[in-house]
């Protein structure tokens, strides 16, 4: 007869250990009090995010603990030239007996930026899955039902070298200039959403490296490596390259986010997005690339514009410091601007590349303009005089 | 994924990269070592259109798992002992995670390899997931376990809190300084490829052991992206390797990397794992069991020690010397000890050892009883009000530490503790290796080489400091760490929740003055100071004083 030896594991004990079993002073304290939420009611969202990253103009007792060469720590205020109310208050001096306190929460108004979109892991993870779900879906759709053989051949080289020099803004901007700023914002609800902000784009970019990749497997004769020769040498695209180079060079974290999501995008991106890829491909045959393209464009109108917009708007309507920013943007608009406009007029022969023709350049270069004398209007600025060019 | 392979898909997108042609990146952040440009490949040919789909099925295990722990009354089951030193771990280790997305961009400019930024790239999202899923499990203890008190003030807590400041070097070690120094020796060849065995492996074991599920499957879940991260940081490690003239700061770096990490990670979740768990089953692995498994196997000889052959040249004295400081000179029990005297300065309760714990120490780390026994027995007897102070405050034969200047955790183990005047101020130091990281490593020269992008020990380090002269009473207040009745502190020394039992600010008022041992020492004359030091190194184990001399 043989006998079981009994395994050695941890037993289950009934504690009672869960909320309500006792009452005790704060047994129904359920919420984190360490900060004011923005509407009534603590979010999700902001119990994720407000706080993580600490401040010793509140709470941070003992200050930063380790610096740079030059002893400076965490996240410099002035690390941009605007200003949150609050920011020009000196940090609250610690010494032998001093105790710990600083000021009150916030201490300063970049504390009460809060992400309109709402990303933390759950949300970023859930829709950018959805995106790669769908153009995954899309694709095999479209070889499924053939759909590249519609393209005529003009289109075909038109979206090997111009839509795919596209990439390379995308993933120049995701990593050298968005995932850089992550480190440079003063909290924690900036710095995550510029994160998300980057991984869209960097998504948006391996979107655009892939679906080349499919096309040089589907379409005879597609160049999956001209993306590479347009951006390097083709004089059209130098223009934007330039002025994406310019945009990684920039040493201030909110003129960098100012000038690609306020500038950039609405009078480089969405006009080449918008105003070309989506309007000239159905005219040649081609359903798919839109899908593609589109993909991005929601990313940038509907969630990274989004956060942008919040995040200015309290800096151009600061109790303190509104107009002290407001110059400020204006001077970034008078610089980035005319860059833009530079990089977008540059771009103009793209428009009578495909055999069946968009609408004319200038059509959608006004568009893109209205859009943006829009978004300037909401943020409290004024169209610059450079906009005309 | 659809049918294109990850390797290919992987090798296209290596055609995103390209070089500047009309203006550089700008460069924030320096760093005293040099690189060649390689092409060193990114090990694990990670694409966002696979990698979005996959993290969120691992979410969706992780909030499926936290959905059935609230439906199947889990908190009926975790043991309150436990639950406690969540408060402590779960208010620190957000800000490390969300640290180390902050820290890949240091990498960018200072590793010329555009391969390897893809993978910082995705590791800095990786940390965006796990800094805001740790947070969320902390919501989650909050609004089902018994006692919200310290997860609910937990960020402001852990901002003025002597320990959240000690875990704190955990994730500013990570972004400022030489850039390669933080982001890449400290962050991932040493916290995440040896630490994060202890944090996110061993230490949900014994969660799991104490009735919650919950933190295993957030943490395992966490870890699983660790590898990536690794790989990540063994890259730029074996770049950085490449170039003779990095070999000294290489040297340098991961002796103070390894002993940092050692000094608080060791520290903090050696205790959560002795001190925190009620599974007291002899043939459950002790944390020096488990620490020999997972950082002195798994890490220093089968990751470590084969880089020699590269050129890298190793520790061993150091990770000797840690395991010494574990094995027979009582670090964490130390450790324990001190967080238990100080009690009343936290914000989570701490449970008092009974005999079935003094049995297992005892069989677990032989002579225990005789070094700390003693002392746990006056912490039970002393811990609920009954007209006499906090074990602080009462004769208990245990001298009030001085605080590591480095480290900040205090000099506990009394015989190796050690001084310097640094810039006028006399500091403390609980090893020579942390005086060796002050004086030594984080200055500008290094054994005669220029290092101008090396950081700087800053901030104010000795958190008793703040409140020289105050009554606790004032600091508990100050620190905000009451709970709503205005009175009731947040921290208890043990786990009763009758109100009649709680420790509450009149008890504090009662109390003498908290008086800071740096800025006493400061006041001494030289001889004293000297005569100080001979005493205080004569003194412990576990706190003793210094026998009296013949």
């Amino acid at each position: 007869m043989t006998t079981a030896q009994e395994r050695s594991v941890p037993k289950p004990v009934f504690t009672d250990a869960e909320a309500g079993a006792k009452v005790f002073p704060d047994s129904t304290a359920r919420r984190y009090n360490y900060y004011i939420p923005q509407k009534r009611k603590q979010t999700h969202y902001e119990d994720v995010t407000v706080e993580v990253q600490p401040d010793p103009r509140h709470y941070l007792s003992q200050g930063w603990l380790y610096g740079f060469s030059d002893g400076r720590g965490g996240y410099p205020l002035d690390w941009t030239v605007l200003k949150a109310w609050g920011s020009d208050r000196p940090e609250p001096e610690r010494f032998p007996g001093s105790g710990g306190k600083g000021y009150d929460w916030p201490a300063h108004g970049w504390h009460e930026f809060r992400d309109p979109n709402e990303e933390w892991e759950l949300t970023l993870y859930r829709y950018n899955s959805n995106v790669v779900r769908q153009l995954n879906q899309n694709i095999a759709a479209a070889r499924q039902a053939k759909a590249f053989e519609q393209w005529n051949p003009n289109w075909v080289r038109f979206v090997e070298c111009h839509v795919g020099a596209w990439m390379h803004v995308d993933h120049g901007l995701g990593l050298y200039l968005f995932a850089n700023a992550n480190r440079r914002a003063p909290t924690n609800m900036h710095n995550n959403a510029i994160s998300v902000n980057s991984m869209h784009r960097i998504r948006a970019a391996q979107d655009l490296a892939l679906y080349n990749l499919t096309l040089s497997e589907e379409i005879a004769g597609f160049d999956g490596a001209a993306h590479v020769e347009t951006w390097n040498s083709d004089p059209v695209w130098q223009g934007v390259r330039k002025t994406a180079e310019q945009l990684t060079a920039i040493d201030d974290w909110c003129e960098a986010i100012f000038a690609a999501n306020v500038v950039f995008e609405p009078l480089v991106g969405e006009l080449f997005r918008s105003n070309l890829v989506q309007q000239a491909s159905p005219g040649n045959g081609d359903w798919v690339t839109p899908t593609i393209v589109g993909a991005e464009e929601y990313d940038y109108a509907e969630r990274d514009l989004r956060y942008t917009k919040a995040m200015f708007e309290l800096l151009t309507n600061d109790r303190e410091f509104a107009d002290h920013n407001k110059a400020i943007m204006q001077e970034w608009l008078s610089a980035w601007v005319p860059r833009c406009i530079a990089a977008a007029r540059a771009l103009q022969p793209l428009w009578s590349q495909p055999d069946s023709k968009p609408p004319r350049f200038e059509d959608g270069l006004d568009r893109a303009k209205s859009r943006f004398t829009g978004i300037l209007s909401e943020l409290g600025l004024q169209t610059p005089k450079e906009l005309s060019q | 994924m659809s049918r294109q392979s990850v390797a290919k898909a992987h090798q296209k997108i290596q055609e995103l990269a390209w070089e500047p042609l009309y203006h550089e990146p700008v460069k924030h952040y320096g760093t005293d070592y040099t690189f060649r440009k390689a092409q060193k490949k990114d090990p694990l040919k990670q694409v966002l259109r696979s990698y979005f789909p996959m993290q969120e099925e691992k979410d969706h295990r992780v909030y499926g798992a936290s959905d059935g722990a609230i439906r199947g009354n889990m908190f009926r089951q975790v043991q309150e002992r436990w639950m406690e030193w969540q408060k402590l771990f779960l208010s620190i280790i957000p800000l490390p995670e969300i640290s180390a997305a902050r820290a890949m961009p240091l990498l960018f400019r200072t590793v010329p390899n555009p391969e390897l930024h893809n993978g910082q790239a995705i590791q800095m999202i990786d940390e965006v997931r796990h800094s805001t899923i740790q947070q969320n499990l902390k919501r989650l203890y909050m609004n089902n376990y018994i006692d919200p008190a310290g997860f609910n003030s937990s960020l402001r807590n852990f901002q003025n809190d002597y320990c959240g400041t000690i875990g704190r070097q955990f994730a500013e070690g990570f972004i400022t300084g030489d850039a390669i120094t933080a982001a890449s020796i400290y962050l991932t060849i040493v916290a995440e490829t040896a630490f994060t065995n202890t944090l996110f492996v061993a230490m949900p074991a014994e969660a799991a052991a104490n009735g919650d599920y919950l933190l295993p499957t957030v943490f395992h879940s966490v870890q699983s992206d660790e590898s990536r991260h690794i790989s990540n940081g063994y890259a730029t490690l074996l770049m950085a390797l490449a170039d003779e003239g990095n070999h000294q700061l290489l040297e340098r770096d991961l002796r103070y990397a390894w002993w940092n990490n050692h000094r608080v990670v060791d520290a903090a979740i050696g205790t959560f794992i002795e001190y925190g768990t009620k599974d007291r089953r002899k043939d459950r692995e002790s944390y020096a069991e488990m620490w020999r498994r997972w950082i002195y196997d798994d890490y220093y000889r089968s990751y470590l020690v084969p880089l020699e052959k590269y050129g890298l040249v190793i520790p061993h004295d150091l990770i000797e010397e840690a395991w010494n400081q574990i094995w027979n000179k009582g670090y964490v029990h130390e450790v324990a000890q001190f967080f238990a005297t100080g009690w009343l300065a936290n914000y989570w309760r701490i449970d008092p050892m009974t005999d079935k714990d003094f049995e297992w120490f005892e069989y677990k780390y032989p002579g225990w009883y005789d070094r700390y026994g003693k002392w746990w027995e006056n912490y039970n007897r002393l811990s609920t009000p009954n007209g006499h102070h906090p074990i602080l405050f009462e004769d208990v034969d245990y001298v009030y530490p001085h605080r590591c200047w480095t480290c900040m955790v205090p000099c506990l183990v009394r015989e190796d503790m050690v001084m310097a005047e640094v810039n006028g101020q006399w500091r403390t130091y609980c090893h020579e290796e942390c005086r060796w990281t002050d004086t030594t490593a984080f200055q500008p020269t290094y054994q005669g080489r220029e290092t101008p992008n090396m950081g700087q020990l800053i901030g104010k380090r000795e958190w008793e400091t703040l409140y020289h002269g105050w009554n606790l009473a004032d600091v508990v207040s100050d620190m905000g760490y009451v709970r709503d009745d205005g009175k009731t502190m947040v921290a208890q020394p043990h786990l009763n929740l009758d109100p009649k039992k709680m420790w509450t600010l009149d008890h504090m008022r009662r109390c003498p003055p908290f008086q800071s041992p740096n800025v006493l020492l400061n006041e001494m004359t030289p001889q004293e100071r000297d005569a100080f030091h001979a005493n205080y190194i004569r003194g412990g184990p576990a706190g003793r004083p210094a026998p009296a001399e013949d």
